[in-house]
């Protein structure tokens, strides 16, 4: 007990070993930012066409859905959730929009962006109403409806498709158009991902998101409402979907019940490689959208480079790996040296 | 034995209020039943796939034919073969989200092999030894470096299907000996029954032996049950779990070699997504996702009810083959769900009725039923 006297305050303590976690989070976010510069400088050196202004356009969209679909998936990461439905939420709101806008040419398209966040956050808290309520694992919730959805989109097609001719040209022009140089669909993904990184950061709601992935039990009993924090979670992770949705019929113009499919491992890959612990409680949507971000920039430069295309699978497969051993051998070492500096106050 | 259960009096009703020791022992009863009940998910299962063959036979005549049956088992072999070792991955609170790409890489090595001029006898164990790898591979990383096997086999399923086109690329191989082909294909001795079932069959018998009649199977459930406390009890954890992801990888690639010689191609793109298929037939199965619990049994029953839904649907020429999808997905939740609110309902009477009764003046602040019932 004389130990206690010794020993500094323990807000002291927690804020010294707060600013030690934000600091390997920090490392772990610049270990991705490198790794990217990295693969852009080798690919640029070899392929001097790699960085025109044109493959970097490209290269920007193709990013952009991932990292929206990979900010909501962190949401329900971190409350060590798992969202697997995002591929098919998707794919029903890329197939509403094209259709509304078939049909209705002068529709606003903030109208229709707006529908389509509301379809996708009616598929997201019917995931979360299973999840808490139903308190059905996440995992087979999702699953479950991964398949309910693609259902409903194929009924919902039956077998029709969205062309591009038939959508308006102000429509198309979100998916290919630029502000200033930049990509629009590369400024909506920004603008998500720091508006739900902050949210994340800052907030006592999404701080609380991290208490319920880290000590679920804990959370409650430190009067977290872990229920409607993960519901929410669901909510947004299915508003984001839609969101995406909506931007993948603008891009891609054409658009059938298949859009979206096997996205969610994908999407899961990219927050697990961006430092998204797949059993909650660490992480950050900025780690997850550098994620989406990396796995782009390995696709799109693997084939500038010319390696076979077939390689692509298997690199991402083994970067996955790679990062959730560096993640595994980090957190070691952290645990160690935080419980060497108690020992060492405590002595 | 069944004269025993019978021989239990009758449990009183609660009919007065006044009875308060009755109506509790009688909701003790009562939840015990529930639980038992709740253990034979399979009776339900059997029960919903009895009420779907007259229902399969109204949507299209040819339903209960012999030859609606070869085809739409034949269909479903391969997710059935590879349900088999994924259900004692599952009760070992693990998971192997690897095995369809595995199945891929299997077939893409029968393609490679068979280019380079082995023979058939050769290919096959060498397959099935490869997967074995694949699934030692999972294993390690799992048991010796400690990391989540959700996130390893989410890896390893890009991991292994990018090798696979590496090994083969867009090729396939159509020149299988029709002698093998005729063996995947065809009936077993005349009847009906595809020789591939058949394999099946033998290997859930085998499987069902190994976890539910020897201490390897009992040491399965106690991992998955208590990870801590198993290996507490001296319990050689890890090597369980390597053997299980060993076992998990080897069928899955016997399964590639099935799927490869049954349809006379053998290419890389073979059984993209069937990970989450096997995953949700284990899941409808009765198996928990948390792990611990599950039978053999349970998953074969739902391999059969799906497979039933499945052919029922694509026979039918009113009812879209797209239900099969939504069909699916609601069972699945439902099957979770279902005993979750049954549960929920019967402990928030048993509350009810015992604030009424012996703690008049409890507070209602016990918002958590379920785990009220386990305190």
């Amino acid at each position: 007990m004389t130990a206690d006297a010794a020993s500094p305050p323990p807000q002291v303590a927690g804020a010294e070993a707060r600013r030690l976690a934000d600091w390997v989070f920090r490392v772990r976010e610049l270990g991705i930012v490198a790794a990217f510069a990295l693969l852009m400088l080798v690919t640029a050196i070899i392929e001097p066409r790699f960085v025109t202004a044109d493959s970097l356009r490209n290269l920007a969209l193709n990013a952009a859905i991932f990292a929206i679909l990979a900010a909501g998936q962190t949401l329900v990461i971190i409350t060590r959730n798992v969202d697997l439905s995002v591929g098919s939420v998707l794919g029903l709101a890329a197939f509403m929009a094209g259709d509304l806008l078939s049909s209705h040419q002068s529709l606003p398209i903030p109208i229709v962006i707006l529908l389509g966040m509301l379809l996708g956050a009616a598929c997201g808290a019917l995931n979360g109403v299973l999840v808490t309520f139903g308190q059905v694992p996440a995992l087979v919730v999702t699953l479950g409806t991964l398949y309910a959805f693609r259902g409903v989109a194929f009924l919902w097609t039956n077998g029709r498709q969205v062309n591009a001719e038939t959508l308006p040209d102000a429509f198309l022009n979100l998916g290919t158009g630029s502000i200033l140089g930049i990509p629009t669909l590369a400024l909506i993904a920004l603008v998500v991902v720091v508006v739900v990184g902050q949210a994340l950061r800052d907030f006592r709601s999404g701080r609380e998101l991290y208490a319920i992935g880290s000590n679920p039990e804990g959370a409650r009993l430190a009067g977290v409402r872990s229920e409607r924090r993960v519901f929410a979670a669901f909510l947004l992770s299915g508003a984001l979907a839609g969101l995406a949705g909506v931007l993948f019929t603008a891009r891609f113009g054409t658009v059938d019940a298949t859009a979206g499919a096997s996205y969610e491992l994908t999407v899961i890959s990219a927050t697990v490689v961006g430092g998204v612990a797949i059993f909650g409680g660490t992480g950050s949507v900025y780690g997850a959208a550098l994620g989406a971000l990396l796995l782009q920039t390995i696709t799109s430069s693997l084939i500038v480079l010319k390696v076979d295309a077939f390689w692509q699978e298997a690199a991402i497969g083994a970067l996955l790996l790679v990062a959730i051993a560096f993640d595994r051998l980090v957190g070691l070492r952290l645990d160690a040296r935080l419980r060497r500096r108690s020992v060492r106050r405590a002595g | 034995m069944p004269a025993d259960t019978k021989s239990v009096p009758p449990v009183p009703t609660p009919a007065t209020a006044g009875a308060d020791d009755a109506a509790d022992a009688s909701e003790r009863e009562d939840a015990g039943r529930l639980r038992r009940a709740a253990g034979r998910w399979e009776t339900l299962l059997l029960a919903l796939f009895v009420v779907l063959l007259p229902v399969g036979q109204a949507i299209s005549p040819q339903f209960l034919t012999s030859d609606s049956f070869t085809t739409g088992s034949l269909d479903f072999s391969e997710i059935a073969l590879m349900a088999l070792p994924l259900t004692l991955v599952v009760i070992a609170a693990e998971i192997d989200l690897s095995i369809a790409s595995v199945l891929g890489l299997s077939s893409a090595a029968m393609a490679y092999l068979w280019n380079h001029g082995q023979p058939i006898e050769a290919i096959i164990p060498i397959c099935i030894v490869l997967g074995g790898l694949c699934g030692a591979f999972n294993g390690l990383l799992v048991t010796r470096l400690g990391l989540p096997s959700l996130a390893v086999t989410i890896g390893t399923l890009a991991l292994f299907r990018g090798l696979a086109f590496v090994v083969i690329g867009d090729d396939s191989v159509t020149d299988f000996p029709s002698a093998w082909t005729d063996r995947a294909f065809g009936n077993f001795a005349g009847t009906a029954v595809p020789n591939v079932i058949v394999l099946f069959a033998v290997l859930a018998v085998l499987f069902a032996v190994l976890l539910h009649f020897t201490p390897f199977g009992r040491s399965v459930y106690a991992i998955g049950a208590n990870e801590e406390a198993a290996f507490f009890s001296g319990l050689r954890v890890k090597r369980i779990k390597l053997t299980l992801f060993v076992l998990s990888g080897a069928v899955a690639a016997l399964a590639g070699v099935v799927i490869s010689l049954r349809n006379s191609t053998a290419a890389a793109n073979v059984g993209i997504g069937f990970e989450l298929t096997v995953v949700t037939a284990v899941l409808l199965g009765g198996v928990s996702i948390f792990g611990g619990r599950g039978t053999i049994a349970g998953v074969v029953l739902a391999l059969l009810l799906l497979g039933g839904i499945q052919k029922a649907l694509l026979l039918s020429e009113s009812i879209s083959s797209y239900w099969i999808q939504i069909v699916t997905g609601v069972l699945l939740i439902g099957s979770v769900l279902g005993p979750n609110l049954v549960q929920r309902a019967r402990a928030a009477r048993a509350h009810s009725s015992r604030q009424r009764g012996v703690w008049p003046s409890r507070p209602a602040a016990q918002r958590n039923p379920p785990q009220e019932e386990k305190a």
